[in-house]
């Protein structure tokens, strides 16, 4: 059944995307990310604008992101004090990578841009989550115990806060900080950014497990529900048919993923998702070094008349 | 200077005799053609007669028609990706001014063949021949046909199926009696097109009329693409508030508990 998408201005099979949006959930669900990092190139690949799959993704993640927050927020398993300061800077960001998007769309730059920040990004935490999947792999196999945590630089910082949830001490400063460059990656890219924050908070803030992946959907709802808002309301590129197909494929593929995801082991499914972001971001890398089909490209100003 | 004048005012004093002695008679077939969210593309005929009458010299019964689709016009850019640094990325760019989002010319048989390439250029026959306007710095103009831009332009548009020349796609059924049609692809823009319709015989301009018709969206979706350009803000309110629903919805249905 062909439909014909508004904004993207395009005539897609509905059940094309209905089993991209599931495909994509599944493996969101799988692994507990929002699977914006997938959706936009795999909207991208298929023929939509960059910039239409970036605006339209976000509210397909803020819709994954906002089923998950609720069975989390039943679990308690949702740090309210962190979520508030994370999202301090993740509304900022996002208020700066719309602006940035909108800028860079005018010079003609912004699907270079969207392009390149896919290649570095997904290929740098790729490898990194490949080689800490395969490490600990490793470790389990020799039956040695993971190194202890210990508190870096960032435990030093002024500023320091109570999270009660949480049982942490700790700096609002590198909290904002990530949240900043979530919120901006996150409108540039269409991601929630979930797969780069959880991590940065286990590591690097040293939140526990038990309120991280809760937290960070909290702030994946809000940054990607005001980055719809904004772009919406500067960019005009927000297609809601095609958000709205994908949500309903998303939320639905995301139930059997999760199914899917407590049968496999914790580093396994590391290494998978290290795996699955490596190749994407080697895809936008060979798309970005080939000489492309045609050289030219043509985008319309504004019809008049 | 003086000769192009003087050319000018006798091919206007033949063209005013010639007016007075055939008539174009055309129509299309629909003159308000509504897309739906499942159009595919349909087609529009033309068609139309020559009226002869008693000022019409004897001997000329072989006539040539050349149809030209205009649709609404918009300013666009093309730019060109060169190689920097190892990677593909757009460098250099061009401005088209008010240049037609759709464009097809269509007639009986060849283009070189009807008339002269100078009254060909006038008449703006054949794609190489249409007036596209760029900005050049300051200056705006048409630029060469073989100009890089402009043949990635009307190439791309081409692709797309947004611009085409088809010099054998008017039919004449009887000597005076023809139709053509007008393929509108699936992603034709909205607006109204400008069908004009010239009439040559033994090279010369004869005659020319014009008719138009309206491409509408209905429907739904066009309901979302205006209200996404002129609401942004209750537009971007509505879809935020559509991913809650959606989001909590899934949440209700596939609750565990």
């Amino acid at each position: 059944m062909q439909l014909y998408l508004p904004i993207a201005d395009l005539p897609v099979n509905v059940f094309l995307v209905l089993a991209m949006g599931a495909a994509v959930g599944f493996v969101s669900g799988m692994f507990g990310i929002g699977g914006g990092f997938l959706m936009t190139p795999l909207l991208i690949f298929v023929g939509i604008a960059p910039a239409v799959a970036v605006a339209s993704v976000a509210s397909h993640i803020a819709a994954s992101s906002f089923s998950g927050a609720i069975s989390y927020w039943r679990r308690r398993a949702i740090d309210p004090a962190l979520a508030t300061v994370l999202l301090c800077g993740g509304v900022t960001g996002t208020a700066l990578g719309v602006w940035t998007f909108t800028q860079l769309r005018a010079l003609g730059q912004l699907d270079l841009m969207i392009a390149l920040s896919y290649v570095v990004l997904l290929t740098t935490v790729g490898s990194l989550m490949f080689s800490e999947g395969l490490r600990a792999m490793m470790r389990t196999r020799r039956g040695t115990v993971p190194p202890r945590r210990t508190h870096n630089w960032i435990h030093g910082l002024p500023l320091k806060m109570r999270f009660k949830r949480s049982k942490i001490y700790l700096s609002v400063i590198p909290v904002v900080v990530v949240g900043i460059i979530i919120g901006f990656i996150g409108a540039i890219m269409g991601i929630g950014g979930g797969f780069i924050l959880v991590p940065i908070m286990i590591y690097l803030l040293r939140v526990p497990t038990s309120t991280v992946i809760g937290t960070s959907m909290i702030l994946t709802l809000v940054t990607m529900l005001v980055a719809t808002m904004l772009h919406a309301m500067t960019n005009h590129l927000v297609d809601a048919v095609l958000a709205l197909i994908l949500m309903v494929g998303g939320v639905t593929g995301a139930q059997f993923g999760a199914r899917a995801g407590q049968k496999i082991r914790g580093e396994q499914l590391r290494l998978l998702l290290g795996l699955l972001i490596l190749a994407v971001g080697l895809r936008f890398a060979v798309e970005l070094v080939l000489r492309p089909e045609d050289l030219f490209t043509i985008r319309e100003i504004g019809v008049t008349g | 200077m003086i000769a192009r004048a003087i050319i000018a005012a006798l091919l206007m004093l033949l063209l005013g005799g010639a007016a007075r002695a055939e008539r174009l008679i055309v129509s299309v077939s629909n003159h308000r053609v509504t897309v739906t969210p499942n159009y595919s593309g349909e087609e529009l005929v033309l068609f139309g007669s020559v009226e002869r009458d008693a000022a019409t010299p004897a001997n000329r019964n072989a006539y040539d028609l050349v149809v030209t689709v205009l649709g609404p016009r918009a300013d666009m850019v093309t730019r060109r990706k060169e190689r920097k640094f190892g990677i593909w990325i757009n460098t250099d760019y061009r401005q088209f001014l008010q240049v037609p989002s759709y464009l097809a010319l269509f007639a009986n048989r060849p283009f070189d063949q009807i008339t002269s390439p100078e009254i060909a250029r006038r008449q703006q026959i054949g794609l190489n021949n249409v007036l596209l306007t760029q900005r050049v710095g300051t200056d705006y103009a048409d630029v060469v046909p073989d100009d890089a831009f402009r043949s990635a332009f009307i190439r791309l548009r081409t692709q797309r199926g947004l611009y085409r020349e088809d010099p054998s796609a008017v039919t004449f059924l009887t000597p005076t009696l023809f139709r053509t049609g007008i393929p509108l692809p699936a992603e034709v823009p909205i607006g109204t097109y400008e069908v004009e319709i010239k009439l040559f015989a033994n090279g010369a301009l004869v005659t020319k009329t014009e008719t138009a018709f309206e491409i509408v969206k209905v429907g739904f979706e066009q309901f979302v693409a205006t209200s996404a350009r002129q609401n942004g803000l209750a537009y971007g309110l509505v879809t935020a508030a559509l991913a809650l629903m959606c989001g909590w919805a899934a949440s209700i249905v596939f609750r565990k508990d």
